[in-house]
């Protein structure tokens, strides 16, 4: 085993997103010293960290893990998964570990198999809150302890450091519950003696696979190569490349500040880094620097439910219709109110999402005055209960459908409905209630790791 | 006139966590990088008249020459996935920076 150079293979941008297996095995064929993949984001929204249920589809995450083990077990070299089942609550680590395991069977694979969990008590966050070690990030809120209360699930972004502990007990699968993205792909670097702050940066590339290459795709492989200087980043597929701007510009993807890109126990700073390219398709990291800070910070997030919903789609094509939108709007709201005292006494919400219009920009959309042929409506109602949710949004979209305004020369109906049945139950809806940071005395112990043997069943 | 898309690779918005939303312009080479950088039109002003957004709501722009990138972020209007939320991945709110004009 050299201990110049170590090679992080990062197969896909989150696992389930697939890959051409022709990438993964040129990947496999560069003697990789560990495979990694993150899992998870906060990107698709609150309703998954609070419902306990995964983003990604069990089928598409079974036949990349699949590949990921087998190749893992065959060649001795560990499979690390951040973020399991997208959100990374106790729900969605269990979830991935099931199929785990289920593939360790059907594939007659044995081998160590540790499950971090990453959840974090309410009891935890509230003794936290009351001793002043939590803090608000940019632009967020202050946190309440009533927030903190209502929520499903709360889990943190975990270090490096936890996978580190159960890489040295001899670990070959590591599942962990939710991680900062580049903890997977730097823990065996840094365990190995490598920089911290170069492996967290190649990390922090890799998690995203081929997306900072040109052409980008979250369905493809990559591979870092990490000396003692610097890194190298590579796409597996010949028809990608990695640039100088390519690399560079994703250090800038979904961060406020590229220059320096805080996380556990510190952040990154990026003011002397450099991007070379090595030839057409290679490009070489240099010059990152890690500041740790005084205290460990880790990221909690967490979702509570809010009610539930049903929408209702259509669309309408009368210009008189169009143009005395707002007022008929403005009309169905106030016989909604007048019908049902639960959205007078703001137990329940009605929306009307107005596509052609504003529907994906709102109140920040500039183009106010638009001429459209045509819109699309989603009638959209929330409330305690489903039941409350399919009523006020069945009485909008009838009342609507038949109302009447000054001009209207179409009164067999104002909207047209792709559906029947017009209205969809939405089910359960959450909101994000905590995305705040917490002092920690010791990311390793706060974060315990369950280790299985999994053996070949005789 | 020509405008920020005659001249940008890539205008594109996200989420940089739920309560912000950040844009990224990226620039063919340094000479167009450096020519918009130093035109200086992309700025706390005028990017809140482009999105009707309080001056203190426009939290950084920042000017990133290893990318050849400007990177603008403001405060998201509701915390992603919110009640009444239309964009929860936000990769869709940057249409306003394609006719922004250039000097």
């Amino acid at each position: 085993m050299s201990t110049d150079v170590i090679r992080v293979l990062s197969p896909t941008a989150i696992l389930g997103y697939g890959f051409p297996v022709a990438s993964f095995e040129d990947g496999l064929s560069r003697n990789p010293d560990v495979i990694a993949v993150d899992a998870g984001s906060t990107d698709p929204g609150p309703y998954y960290l609070g419902a306990g249920v995964s983003f990604t589809d069990r089928q598409a995450v079974k036949r990349d893990l699949e590949y990921l083990l087998i190749a893992g077990r065959s060649r001795k070299i560990p499979v690390l998964i951040g973020s399991a089942g997208g959100a990374g609550a106790r729900p969605h680590l269990d979830w991935c570990v099931d199929i785990v395991k289920e593939i360790f069977e059907e594939q007659k694979l044995s081998g160590r198999l540790a499950i971090i969990p990453s959840d974090i008590s309410a009891e935890v966050v509230l003794e936290a809150l009351e001793e002043q070690r939590i803090d608000r990030v940019p632009s967020g809120p202050e946190l309440f302890s009533e927030a903190v209360e209502a929520s499903t699930f709360i889990v943190a972004q975990i270090g490096e450091e936890p996978i580190m502990a159960a890489l040295e007990k001899g670990a070959d699968v590591v599942i962990c519950g939710r991680s900062y993205d580049p903890s997977v792909f730097a823990a065996l670097p840094i365990l190995r003696g490598f920089s911290r702050a170069l492996a967290l940066h190649m990390g922090k590339i890799l998690e995203c696979a081929a997306i900072a290459a040109i052409p980008g795709s979250g369905s493809d492989c990559m591979l870092g190569t990490l000396d003692h200087d610097g890194f190298v980043l590579e796409a597996l597929n010949p028809e990608r490349a990695c640039t100088v701007t390519s690399v560079a510009a994703h250090t800038l993807y979904e961060k406020s500040d590229p220059r320096l890109l805080p996380g556990p126990g510190g952040a990154l700073d990026l003011t002397d880094c450099r991007f070379e390219a090595l030839d057409d398709r290679r490009v070489r990291v240099t010059g990152t620097r890690f500041v740790p800070t005084q205290d460990y910070f880790i990221k909690l997030e967490g979702a509570r439910p809010i009610g539930y919903r049903t929408v209702s789609i259509a669309g309408a094509r009368s210009p008189d219709f169009i143009e005395a939108l707002d007022n008929i709007l403005d009309g169905v709201r106030q016989q909604v109110r007048n019908n049902f005292p639960e959205v007078q006494e703001d137990d329940a919400t009605l929306l009307f999402h107005v596509y052609g219009r504003n529907g994906v920009m709102q109140a920040l959309e500039p183009e106010t005055k638009v001429n459209p042929h045509e819109i699309g409506l989603v009638i959209e109602a929330v409330a305690k209960t489903q039941a409350s949710a399919n009523t006020i949004c069945s009485f909008a979209r009838s009342s609507l459908l038949h109302f009447g305004y000054p001009g209207r020369l179409s009164t067999a109906g104002n909207l047209a409905f792709p559906y029947s049945p017009s209205d969809f139950q939405a089910g359960a809806v959450f909101q994000f209630s905590i995305y705040h940071l917490m002092v920690i005395a010791d990311p390793v112990s706060r974060f315990p790791f369950e280790l299985l043997d999994l053996e070949v069943a005789s | 006139m020509k405008t920020l898309k005659d001249v940008a690779t890539v205008i594109r918005s996200k989420n940089a966590g739920p309560y912000e939303l950040t844009f990224d312009v990226l620039f063919p080479d340094i000479t167009t990088y450096e020519r918009v950088v130093e035109s200086g039109v992309v700025n706390a002003q005028s990017v809140s008249q482009l999105y009707g957004i309080p001056l203190e709501d426009v939290k950084g722009i920042i000017h990133f020459a290893p990318a050849l990138a400007i990177k603008v972020t403001i405060k998201r209007p509701r915390v992603s996935g919110n009640l009444g939320e239309s964009d929860v991945y936000g990769a869709q709110q940057h249409a306003p920076f394609l006719t922004l004009a250039i000097n």
